[in-house]
Protein backbone atom coordinates (compact mmCIF):
# COMPACT_ATOMS: atom_id res chain seq x y z
CA UNK A 1 0.00 0.00 0.00
CA UNK A 2 2.61 2.51 1.07
CA UNK A 3 4.88 1.38 -1.77
CA UNK A 4 2.06 1.91 -4.24
CA UNK A 5 1.38 5.36 -2.81
CA UNK A 6 4.97 6.50 -2.86
CA UNK A 7 5.26 5.55 -6.53
CA UNK A 8 2.58 8.17 -7.33
CA UNK A 9 3.75 11.61 -8.43
CA UNK A 10 3.88 14.05 -5.48
CA UNK A 11 1.02 16.27 -6.68
CA UNK A 12 -1.32 13.27 -6.76
CA UNK A 13 -0.07 11.92 -3.45
CA UNK A 14 -0.87 15.27 -1.78
CA UNK A 15 -4.39 15.39 -3.20
CA UNK A 16 -6.33 13.38 -0.58
CA UNK A 17 -4.84 15.36 2.31
CA UNK A 18 -5.52 18.68 0.58
CA UNK A 19 -9.09 17.65 -0.20
CA UNK A 20 -9.58 16.73 3.44
CA UNK A 21 -8.22 20.11 4.54
CA UNK A 22 -10.58 21.87 2.14
CA UNK A 23 -13.56 19.98 3.54
CA UNK A 24 -12.58 20.68 7.14
CA UNK A 25 -12.20 24.38 6.34
CA UNK A 26 -15.60 24.49 4.72
CA UNK A 27 -17.04 22.75 7.76
CA UNK A 28 -15.26 25.06 10.21
CA UNK A 29 -16.87 28.11 8.57
CA UNK A 30 -20.22 26.41 8.01
CA UNK A 31 -22.35 29.31 9.29
CA UNK A 32 -20.69 31.71 6.86
CA UNK A 33 -20.95 29.09 4.18
CA UNK A 34 -24.70 28.81 4.62
CA UNK A 35 -25.16 32.59 4.64
CA UNK A 36 -23.27 32.69 1.33
CA UNK A 37 -25.52 30.00 -0.08
CA UNK A 38 -28.63 31.85 1.05
CA UNK A 39 -27.38 34.92 -0.81
CA UNK A 40 -28.15 33.21 -4.11
CA UNK A 41 -31.66 34.62 -4.29
CA UNK A 42 -31.80 35.76 -7.89
CA UNK A 43 -33.43 32.60 -9.34
CA UNK A 44 -36.24 32.93 -6.78
CA UNK A 45 -36.73 36.60 -7.57
CA UNK A 46 -36.89 35.92 -11.30
CA UNK A 47 -39.23 32.98 -10.70
CA UNK A 48 -41.64 35.25 -8.83
CA UNK A 49 -41.77 37.65 -11.78
CA UNK A 50 -42.21 34.84 -14.29
CA UNK A 51 -44.95 33.26 -12.20
CA UNK A 52 -46.82 36.57 -12.34
CA UNK A 53 -46.34 36.54 -16.12
CA UNK A 54 -47.66 33.02 -16.60
CA UNK A 55 -50.83 33.74 -14.61
CA UNK A 56 -52.16 35.03 -17.94
CA UNK A 57 -50.88 32.17 -20.12
CA UNK A 58 -47.65 30.73 -21.46
CA UNK A 59 -44.78 32.83 -22.78
CA UNK A 60 -42.34 31.55 -25.43
CA UNK A 61 -43.46 27.99 -24.70
CA UNK A 62 -42.84 28.31 -20.96
CA UNK A 63 -45.73 27.63 -18.60
CA UNK A 64 -45.67 27.85 -14.81
CA UNK A 65 -44.13 24.37 -14.13
CA UNK A 66 -41.59 24.91 -16.93
CA UNK A 67 -40.42 28.17 -15.34
CA UNK A 68 -40.30 26.58 -11.90
CA UNK A 69 -38.20 23.72 -13.26
CA UNK A 70 -35.96 26.14 -15.18
CA UNK A 71 -35.18 28.34 -12.19
CA UNK A 72 -34.78 25.47 -9.72
CA UNK A 73 -32.38 23.79 -12.16
CA UNK A 74 -30.62 27.15 -12.53
CA UNK A 75 -30.23 27.34 -8.76
CA UNK A 76 -28.87 23.79 -8.65
CA UNK A 77 -26.35 24.36 -11.45
CA UNK A 78 -25.22 27.66 -9.90
CA UNK A 79 -24.60 25.99 -6.54
CA UNK A 80 -22.78 23.08 -8.15
CA UNK A 81 -20.66 25.07 -10.61
CA UNK A 82 -20.18 28.57 -9.18
CA UNK A 83 -16.62 29.56 -8.38
CA UNK A 84 -15.37 32.41 -6.24
CA UNK A 85 -11.68 31.49 -6.29
CA UNK A 86 -10.97 34.95 -7.70
CA UNK A 87 -11.53 36.57 -4.27
CA UNK A 88 -9.04 34.31 -2.56
CA UNK A 89 -6.45 34.78 -5.29
CA UNK A 90 -6.77 38.55 -5.32
CA UNK A 91 -6.40 38.66 -1.54
CA UNK A 92 -3.37 36.38 -1.52
CA UNK A 93 -1.70 38.35 -4.30
CA UNK A 94 -2.34 41.69 -2.57
CA UNK A 95 -1.16 40.56 0.83
CA UNK A 96 1.80 38.69 -0.61
CA UNK A 97 0.79 35.40 1.03
CA UNK A 98 0.81 33.83 -2.43
CA UNK A 99 4.56 33.45 -1.76
CA UNK A 100 3.73 30.70 0.76
CA UNK A 101 2.07 28.72 -2.01
CA UNK A 102 4.90 29.39 -4.46
CA UNK A 103 7.59 27.89 -2.25
CA UNK A 104 5.73 24.61 -1.85
CA UNK A 105 6.71 21.86 -4.28
CA UNK A 106 3.27 21.77 -5.93
CA UNK A 107 1.69 24.00 -8.54
CA UNK A 108 -0.26 26.77 -6.72
CA UNK A 109 -3.21 26.38 -9.08
CA UNK A 110 -3.42 22.77 -7.91
CA UNK A 111 -4.12 24.02 -4.36
CA UNK A 112 -6.87 26.30 -5.60
CA UNK A 113 -8.32 23.53 -7.74
CA UNK A 114 -8.49 20.98 -4.90
CA UNK A 115 -9.94 23.52 -2.52
CA UNK A 116 -12.62 24.38 -5.08
CA UNK A 117 -13.41 20.67 -5.50
CA UNK A 118 -13.93 20.16 -1.77
CA UNK A 119 -15.98 23.35 -1.47
CA UNK A 120 -18.24 22.20 -4.29
CA UNK A 121 -18.65 18.84 -2.62
CA UNK A 122 -19.61 20.47 0.68
CA UNK A 123 -22.02 22.81 -1.07
CA UNK A 124 -23.65 19.91 -2.92
CA UNK A 125 -24.30 18.12 0.40
CA UNK A 126 -26.58 21.00 1.41
CA UNK A 127 -27.96 22.19 -1.91
CA UNK A 128 -28.82 18.95 -3.70
CA UNK A 129 -31.28 17.59 -1.07
CA UNK A 130 -32.88 21.01 -0.53
CA UNK A 131 -33.37 21.69 -4.23
CA UNK A 132 -34.66 18.13 -4.78
CA UNK A 133 -37.21 18.83 -2.03
CA UNK A 134 -38.13 22.12 -3.71
CA UNK A 135 -38.75 20.27 -6.98
CA UNK A 136 -41.15 17.93 -5.21
CA UNK A 137 -42.95 20.61 -3.17
CA UNK A 138 -43.35 22.96 -6.13
CA UNK A 139 -44.53 20.11 -8.34
CA UNK A 140 -41.92 20.77 -11.02
CA UNK A 141 -40.34 17.32 -11.08
CA UNK A 142 -42.42 16.34 -14.10
CA UNK A 143 -40.61 18.88 -16.28
CA UNK A 144 -37.27 17.14 -15.82
CA UNK A 145 -35.86 14.61 -18.29
CA UNK A 146 -35.75 10.96 -17.22
CA UNK A 147 -33.87 9.48 -20.18
CA UNK A 148 -30.56 8.14 -18.75
CA UNK A 149 -28.59 9.29 -21.81
CA UNK A 150 -29.84 12.86 -21.39
CA UNK A 151 -29.22 12.73 -17.63
CA UNK A 152 -25.66 11.66 -18.43
CA UNK A 153 -25.39 14.63 -20.81
CA UNK A 154 -26.66 16.95 -18.06
CA UNK A 155 -24.02 15.59 -15.67
CA UNK A 156 -21.33 16.14 -18.31
CA UNK A 157 -22.67 19.63 -18.88
CA UNK A 158 -22.46 20.38 -15.15
CA UNK A 159 -18.89 19.09 -15.02
CA UNK A 160 -17.97 21.20 -18.05
CA UNK A 161 -19.64 24.27 -16.55
CA UNK A 162 -17.71 23.71 -13.32
CA UNK A 163 -14.41 23.60 -15.19
CA UNK A 164 -15.26 26.74 -17.17
CA UNK A 165 -16.40 28.66 -14.09
CA UNK A 166 -13.34 27.66 -12.13
CA UNK A 167 -10.72 28.33 -14.81
CA UNK A 168 -12.20 31.66 -15.84
CA UNK A 169 -12.57 32.77 -12.22
CA UNK A 170 -8.97 31.74 -11.60
CA UNK A 171 -7.85 33.47 -14.81
CA UNK A 172 -9.39 36.75 -13.64
CA UNK A 173 -7.77 36.19 -10.24
CA UNK A 174 -4.44 35.72 -12.03
CA UNK A 175 -4.96 39.10 -13.69
CA UNK A 176 -4.28 40.44 -10.19
CA UNK A 177 -0.62 39.75 -10.96
CA UNK A 178 -0.79 42.25 -13.83
CA UNK A 179 -3.25 44.94 -12.78
CA UNK A 180 -4.59 46.31 -9.51
CA UNK A 181 -8.25 46.38 -10.42
CA UNK A 182 -8.82 42.73 -11.28
CA UNK A 183 -11.86 42.83 -8.97
CA UNK A 184 -13.46 45.36 -11.32
CA UNK A 185 -12.81 42.94 -14.21
CA UNK A 186 -14.62 40.30 -12.17
CA UNK A 187 -17.58 42.61 -11.60
CA UNK A 188 -17.81 43.20 -15.34
CA UNK A 189 -17.54 39.50 -15.99
CA UNK A 190 -20.33 38.68 -13.53
CA UNK A 191 -22.48 41.36 -15.12
CA UNK A 192 -22.07 39.76 -18.57
CA UNK A 193 -22.63 36.35 -17.01
CA UNK A 194 -25.95 37.44 -15.47
CA UNK A 195 -27.25 38.69 -18.80
CA UNK A 196 -25.88 36.24 -21.36
CA UNK A 197 -25.70 32.93 -19.49
CA UNK A 198 -29.41 32.36 -19.07
CA UNK A 199 -29.08 32.95 -15.33
CA UNK A 200 -31.62 35.78 -15.17
CA UNK A 201 -33.79 34.80 -18.11
CA UNK A 202 -33.96 31.73 -20.35
CA UNK A 203 -32.10 32.66 -23.54
CA UNK A 204 -35.17 31.59 -25.55
CA UNK A 205 -37.00 34.63 -24.18
CA UNK A 206 -34.53 37.09 -25.69
CA UNK A 207 -35.22 38.77 -29.01
CA UNK A 208 -33.57 36.59 -31.72
CA UNK A 209 -30.54 38.86 -32.33
CA UNK A 210 -29.70 38.96 -28.62
CA UNK A 211 -30.23 35.21 -28.26
CA UNK A 212 -27.86 34.39 -31.11
CA UNK A 213 -25.31 36.88 -29.74
CA UNK A 214 -25.51 35.17 -26.34
CA UNK A 215 -25.12 31.71 -27.85
CA UNK A 216 -21.94 32.68 -29.68
CA UNK A 217 -20.34 33.68 -26.34
CA UNK A 218 -18.95 31.30 -23.71
CA UNK A 219 -21.54 32.34 -21.10
CA UNK A 220 -24.32 29.82 -21.89
CA UNK A 221 -21.80 27.01 -21.47
CA UNK A 222 -21.11 28.20 -17.94
CA UNK A 223 -24.71 27.96 -16.82
CA UNK A 224 -27.68 27.40 -19.08
CA UNK A 225 -26.49 24.41 -21.14
CA UNK A 226 -26.93 21.83 -18.35
CA UNK A 227 -30.14 23.57 -17.24
CA UNK A 228 -31.57 23.31 -20.75
CA UNK A 229 -30.57 19.66 -21.03
CA UNK A 230 -32.08 18.83 -17.62
CA UNK A 231 -35.37 20.52 -18.42
CA UNK A 232 -35.67 18.69 -21.74
CA UNK A 233 -35.08 21.60 -24.11
CA UNK A 234 -32.48 19.68 -26.16
CA UNK A 235 -32.69 16.15 -27.54
CA UNK A 236 -29.62 13.95 -27.72
CA UNK A 237 -28.75 15.02 -31.28
CA UNK A 238 -28.65 18.66 -30.16
CA UNK A 239 -27.06 18.12 -26.77
CA UNK A 240 -23.95 16.28 -27.95
CA UNK A 241 -22.59 18.97 -30.33
CA UNK A 242 -23.28 21.59 -27.66
CA UNK A 243 -21.32 19.56 -25.12
CA UNK A 244 -18.45 19.30 -27.62
CA UNK A 245 -18.48 23.05 -28.03
CA UNK A 246 -18.44 23.42 -24.24
CA UNK A 247 -15.40 21.14 -24.11
CA UNK A 248 -13.74 23.37 -26.70
CA UNK A 249 -14.37 26.49 -24.60
CA UNK A 250 -13.08 24.64 -21.53
CA UNK A 251 -9.85 23.61 -23.28
CA UNK A 252 -9.36 27.18 -24.47
CA UNK A 253 -9.92 28.64 -21.02
CA UNK A 254 -7.51 26.17 -19.39
CA UNK A 255 -4.85 27.16 -21.92
CA UNK A 256 -5.56 30.84 -21.21
CA UNK A 257 -5.29 30.33 -17.46
CA UNK A 258 -1.97 28.48 -17.68
CA UNK A 259 -0.52 31.08 -20.03
CA UNK A 260 -1.64 33.99 -17.85
CA UNK A 261 -0.28 32.27 -14.77
CA UNK A 262 3.11 31.42 -16.24
CA UNK A 263 3.71 34.95 -17.46
CA UNK A 264 2.16 36.63 -14.42
CA UNK A 265 3.95 34.75 -11.70
CA UNK A 266 7.28 36.15 -12.91
CA UNK A 267 5.99 39.60 -12.05
CA UNK A 268 4.94 38.60 -8.53
CA UNK A 269 8.23 39.74 -6.95
CA UNK A 270 6.94 43.29 -7.38
CA UNK A 271 4.58 42.73 -4.45
CA UNK A 272 6.58 40.45 -2.21
CA UNK A 273 10.13 41.59 -2.68
CA UNK B 1 -27.35 71.02 15.83
CA UNK B 2 -25.13 73.35 13.82
CA UNK B 3 -22.16 71.55 15.33
CA UNK B 4 -23.41 68.28 13.87
CA UNK B 5 -23.98 69.88 10.48
CA UNK B 6 -20.38 71.13 10.53
CA UNK B 7 -19.21 67.65 11.49
CA UNK B 8 -21.23 66.11 8.66
CA UNK B 9 -19.67 68.55 6.18
CA UNK B 10 -16.20 67.68 7.44
CA UNK B 11 -16.84 63.94 7.16
CA UNK B 12 -18.25 64.32 3.65
CA UNK B 13 -15.25 66.38 2.62
CA UNK B 14 -12.86 63.74 3.94
CA UNK B 15 -14.66 60.93 2.10
CA UNK B 16 -14.73 62.90 -1.13
CA UNK B 17 -11.04 63.68 -0.92
CA UNK B 18 -10.32 60.03 -0.25
CA UNK B 19 -12.37 59.02 -3.29
CA UNK B 20 -10.69 61.63 -5.49
CA UNK B 21 -7.38 59.88 -4.96
CA UNK B 22 -8.59 56.98 -7.02
CA UNK B 23 -9.77 58.58 -10.22
CA UNK B 24 -9.59 55.40 -12.31
CA UNK B 25 -12.15 53.98 -9.89
CA UNK B 26 -14.50 56.72 -11.00
CA UNK B 27 -14.34 55.54 -14.62
CA UNK B 28 -14.70 51.90 -13.60
CA UNK B 29 -17.51 52.85 -11.22
CA UNK B 30 -19.30 54.67 -14.01
CA UNK B 31 -19.00 51.73 -16.40
CA UNK B 32 -20.18 49.32 -13.71
CA UNK B 33 -23.13 51.53 -12.89
CA UNK B 34 -24.16 51.54 -16.54
CA UNK B 35 -23.78 47.80 -16.53
CA UNK B 36 -25.94 47.25 -13.48
CA UNK B 37 -28.49 49.52 -15.13
CA UNK B 38 -28.56 47.29 -18.22
CA UNK B 39 -28.90 44.15 -16.21
CA UNK B 40 -31.71 45.60 -14.06
CA UNK B 41 -33.60 46.89 -17.09
CA UNK B 42 -33.08 43.99 -19.49
CA UNK B 43 -35.42 41.46 -17.81
CA UNK B 44 -38.06 44.16 -17.40
CA UNK B 45 -37.90 45.19 -21.05
CA UNK B 46 -37.77 41.60 -22.34
CA UNK B 47 -40.67 40.42 -20.21
CA UNK B 48 -42.94 43.43 -20.65
CA UNK B 49 -42.31 43.27 -24.42
CA UNK B 50 -44.39 40.09 -24.36
CA UNK B 51 -47.21 41.36 -22.15
CA UNK B 52 -48.78 44.81 -21.92
CA UNK B 53 -49.43 44.34 -18.21
CA UNK B 54 -48.00 42.05 -15.53
CA UNK B 55 -49.50 41.73 -12.04
CA UNK B 56 -51.47 44.92 -12.72
CA UNK B 57 -48.48 47.03 -13.83
CA UNK B 58 -47.77 48.39 -17.31
CA UNK B 59 -44.17 48.87 -18.46
CA UNK B 60 -44.12 52.59 -17.63
CA UNK B 61 -45.49 51.97 -14.14
CA UNK B 62 -43.11 49.08 -13.48
CA UNK B 63 -40.20 51.27 -14.58
CA UNK B 64 -41.08 53.64 -11.73
CA UNK B 65 -40.56 50.77 -9.27
CA UNK B 66 -37.24 49.94 -10.96
CA UNK B 67 -36.28 53.62 -10.75
CA UNK B 68 -36.87 53.65 -7.02
CA UNK B 69 -34.97 50.39 -6.67
CA UNK B 70 -31.96 51.99 -8.38
CA UNK B 71 -32.28 55.16 -6.32
CA UNK B 72 -32.40 53.33 -2.99
CA UNK B 73 -29.69 50.90 -4.03
CA UNK B 74 -27.50 53.89 -4.86
CA UNK B 75 -28.11 55.46 -1.45
CA UNK B 76 -27.52 52.12 0.23
CA UNK B 77 -24.20 51.57 -1.56
CA UNK B 78 -23.04 55.18 -1.31
CA UNK B 79 -23.79 55.90 2.33
CA UNK B 80 -25.16 52.99 4.35
CA UNK B 81 -22.93 50.04 3.41
CA UNK B 82 -19.53 51.79 3.58
CA UNK B 83 -20.33 53.01 7.09
CA UNK B 84 -21.54 49.55 8.05
CA UNK B 85 -18.33 47.91 6.85
CA UNK B 86 -16.24 50.56 8.61
CA UNK B 87 -17.92 50.12 11.98
CA UNK B 88 -17.77 46.32 11.85
CA UNK B 89 -14.04 46.69 11.19
CA UNK B 90 -13.75 49.04 14.18
CA UNK B 91 -15.48 46.52 16.43
CA UNK B 92 -13.32 43.63 15.27
CA UNK B 93 -10.02 45.44 15.61
CA UNK B 94 -10.89 47.35 18.76
CA UNK B 95 -10.44 50.81 17.25
CA UNK B 96 -14.04 51.66 18.08
CA UNK B 97 -12.55 52.99 21.35
CA UNK B 98 -11.16 55.97 19.45
CA UNK B 99 -14.62 56.78 18.14
CA UNK B 100 -16.29 56.39 21.52
CA UNK B 101 -13.96 58.84 23.28
CA UNK B 102 -14.72 61.60 20.77
CA UNK B 103 -17.10 64.27 22.11
CA UNK B 104 -19.97 63.58 19.73
CA UNK B 105 -22.71 60.98 19.39
CA UNK B 106 -21.07 57.67 18.44
CA UNK B 107 -23.92 56.59 16.18
CA UNK B 108 -23.62 59.85 14.24
CA UNK B 109 -19.87 59.50 13.93
CA UNK B 110 -19.83 55.91 12.70
CA UNK B 111 -22.70 56.34 10.28
CA UNK B 112 -21.23 59.39 8.58
CA UNK B 113 -17.64 58.16 8.60
CA UNK B 114 -17.50 56.83 5.08
CA UNK B 115 -19.24 57.72 1.83
CA UNK B 116 -18.60 56.41 -1.63
CA UNK B 117 -19.40 59.39 -3.82
CA UNK B 118 -19.15 57.47 -7.10
CA UNK B 119 -22.17 55.41 -6.15
CA UNK B 120 -24.27 58.53 -6.50
CA UNK B 121 -24.24 57.72 -10.23
CA UNK B 122 -26.50 54.75 -9.42
CA UNK B 123 -28.98 56.97 -7.63
CA UNK B 124 -28.96 59.49 -10.48
CA UNK B 125 -29.68 56.73 -13.00
CA UNK B 126 -32.77 55.97 -10.91
CA UNK B 127 -33.98 59.53 -11.40
CA UNK B 128 -33.26 59.16 -15.13
CA UNK B 129 -35.41 56.01 -15.35
CA UNK B 130 -38.24 57.77 -13.50
CA UNK B 131 -38.19 60.64 -16.01
CA UNK B 132 -38.20 58.15 -18.90
CA UNK B 133 -41.09 56.26 -17.29
CA UNK B 134 -43.19 59.40 -17.12
CA UNK B 135 -42.35 60.29 -20.71
CA UNK B 136 -43.63 56.83 -21.60
CA UNK B 137 -46.76 57.19 -19.49
CA UNK B 138 -47.45 60.62 -20.97
CA UNK B 139 -48.64 62.09 -17.66
CA UNK B 140 -46.64 63.97 -15.07
CA UNK B 141 -47.17 63.72 -11.32
CA UNK B 142 -48.50 66.68 -9.36
CA UNK B 143 -46.33 68.46 -6.80
CA UNK B 144 -48.26 66.79 -3.99
CA UNK B 145 -47.61 63.34 -5.48
CA UNK B 146 -43.89 64.06 -5.81
CA UNK B 147 -43.89 65.31 -2.22
CA UNK B 148 -45.58 62.12 -1.02
CA UNK B 149 -43.06 59.99 -2.94
CA UNK B 150 -40.16 61.94 -1.43
CA UNK B 151 -41.57 61.56 2.08
CA UNK B 152 -41.86 57.81 1.51
CA UNK B 153 -38.29 57.76 0.17
CA UNK B 154 -37.04 59.40 3.35
CA UNK B 155 -38.96 56.78 5.32
CA UNK B 156 -37.39 54.02 3.17
CA UNK B 157 -33.90 55.34 3.76
CA UNK B 158 -34.69 55.44 7.49
CA UNK B 159 -35.70 51.77 7.34
CA UNK B 160 -32.60 50.76 5.37
CA UNK B 161 -30.43 52.68 7.79
CA UNK B 162 -32.15 51.13 10.80
CA UNK B 163 -31.72 47.64 9.38
CA UNK B 164 -28.02 48.40 8.92
CA UNK B 165 -27.81 49.71 12.47
CA UNK B 166 -29.37 46.48 13.72
CA UNK B 167 -26.73 44.49 11.82
CA UNK B 168 -24.02 46.62 13.42
CA UNK B 169 -25.54 46.11 16.86
CA UNK B 170 -25.49 42.38 16.26
CA UNK B 171 -21.78 42.66 15.42
CA UNK B 172 -21.09 43.48 19.09
CA UNK B 173 -22.14 39.94 19.97
CA UNK B 174 -21.26 37.96 16.85
CA UNK B 175 -18.10 39.39 15.37
CA UNK B 176 -17.94 37.93 11.87
CA UNK B 177 -20.84 39.52 10.08
CA UNK B 178 -19.47 40.93 6.83
CA UNK B 179 -21.34 38.40 4.79
CA UNK B 180 -24.67 39.37 6.35
CA UNK B 181 -24.30 42.50 4.23
CA UNK B 182 -24.29 40.38 1.11
CA UNK B 183 -27.32 38.48 2.33
CA UNK B 184 -29.04 41.80 2.97
CA UNK B 185 -28.21 42.91 -0.58
CA UNK B 186 -29.50 39.65 -1.97
CA UNK B 187 -32.81 40.08 -0.16
CA UNK B 188 -33.06 43.72 -1.22
CA UNK B 189 -32.87 42.51 -4.83
CA UNK B 190 -36.47 41.36 -4.40
CA UNK B 191 -37.53 45.02 -4.26
CA UNK B 192 -36.94 45.45 -7.98
CA UNK B 193 -40.39 44.17 -8.96
CA UNK B 194 -43.76 45.65 -8.02
CA UNK B 195 -44.87 43.97 -4.81
CA UNK B 196 -47.99 42.51 -6.46
CA UNK B 197 -45.66 40.02 -8.19
CA UNK B 198 -45.28 38.32 -4.83
CA UNK B 199 -48.06 36.13 -3.50
CA UNK B 200 -49.22 34.66 -0.22
CA UNK B 201 -46.64 34.40 2.52
CA UNK B 202 -44.00 36.20 0.40
CA UNK B 203 -46.25 39.25 0.03
CA UNK B 204 -46.74 39.41 3.80
CA UNK B 205 -43.01 38.94 4.39
CA UNK B 206 -42.03 41.73 2.00
CA UNK B 207 -44.69 44.14 3.25
CA UNK B 208 -44.45 43.79 7.01
CA UNK B 209 -41.35 41.84 8.06
CA UNK B 210 -38.83 43.17 5.52
CA UNK B 211 -40.81 46.12 4.18
CA UNK B 212 -39.50 46.06 0.61
CA UNK B 213 -42.95 46.95 -0.73
CA UNK B 214 -42.84 50.19 1.21
CA UNK B 215 -39.44 51.10 -0.22
CA UNK B 216 -40.02 50.82 -3.95
CA UNK B 217 -43.67 50.02 -4.69
CA UNK B 218 -45.29 52.61 -2.41
CA UNK B 219 -43.31 55.58 -3.79
CA UNK B 220 -44.21 54.46 -7.31
CA UNK B 221 -47.89 54.20 -6.31
CA UNK B 222 -47.70 57.63 -4.71
CA UNK B 223 -46.31 59.13 -7.93
CA UNK B 224 -49.14 57.51 -9.87
CA UNK B 225 -51.65 58.89 -7.34
CA UNK B 226 -52.84 55.44 -6.37
CA UNK B 227 -51.61 55.21 -2.81
CA UNK B 228 -54.24 55.74 -0.11
CA UNK B 229 -53.28 58.55 2.28
CA UNK B 230 -53.76 56.33 5.33
CA UNK B 231 -51.46 53.64 3.90
CA UNK B 232 -48.78 56.24 3.24
CA UNK B 233 -49.05 57.74 6.70
CA UNK B 234 -49.02 54.30 8.32
CA UNK B 235 -45.87 53.45 6.36
CA UNK B 236 -44.11 56.62 7.52
CA UNK B 237 -45.20 56.04 11.13
CA UNK B 238 -43.95 52.46 10.92
CA UNK B 239 -40.59 53.62 9.59
CA UNK B 240 -40.24 56.19 12.39
CA UNK B 241 -41.08 53.59 15.02
CA UNK B 242 -38.56 51.18 13.51
CA UNK B 243 -35.83 53.83 13.58
CA UNK B 244 -36.53 54.57 17.26
CA UNK B 245 -36.34 50.86 18.14
CA UNK B 246 -33.10 50.44 16.18
CA UNK B 247 -31.58 53.42 18.03
CA UNK B 248 -32.59 51.90 21.39
CA UNK B 249 -30.99 48.56 20.48
CA UNK B 250 -27.81 50.33 19.31
CA UNK B 251 -27.56 52.15 22.67
CA UNK B 252 -27.92 48.85 24.51
CA UNK B 253 -25.34 47.20 22.24
CA UNK B 254 -22.80 49.94 22.76
CA UNK B 255 -23.25 49.74 26.53
CA UNK B 256 -22.39 46.06 26.15
CA UNK B 257 -19.17 46.81 24.22
CA UNK B 258 -16.01 45.89 26.10
CA UNK B 259 -13.36 46.63 23.45
CA UNK B 260 -11.49 43.94 21.58
CA UNK B 261 -8.28 44.31 23.55
CA UNK B 262 -9.59 43.87 27.08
Amino acid sequence: MSAARSSLPPWLRAAPALLRIGLLEAFAYRAEFIVWMLSTTMPFIMLALMSAVTREGTIAGFDQPAFTAYYMATLLVRHLTGSWVVWQMVMEIRQGTLALKLVRPLHPLWFYFLEAVSTTFFRSLISVPLIALAFVLLGAGGSLVTDPALLGCAALGIAGAWILNFTLSAAIGTLGLYIESSVAVWDLWIGCFMIFSGYLLPIELFPPWLASAARSMPFPYLQSLPVEIMTGRHDLAHALPLLLRQAGWAAGSIALLLLLWRRGVRRFAAYGG
Amino acid sequence: MSRYLRLLAAQLRASTQLALQYRVDFVIGGVMSLFRLVWTLLPVLVVWARRPEIAGWTLGEALLVVAWFRLLNGILEAAVHPALVAVIDHIRTGTLDFVLVKPADAQFLVSTARFEPWRVIDALSGVGIAVYAFLKLGVWPSAAQVGAALALTVASVAILYSLALLVVSAAFWVVRLDNLIYLFNAIFDAARWPSTVWRGAWRILFTFVIPLALMTTYPALALLGRLALTTGLAAIAGAALFAVIARAIWLRAIAHYTSASS
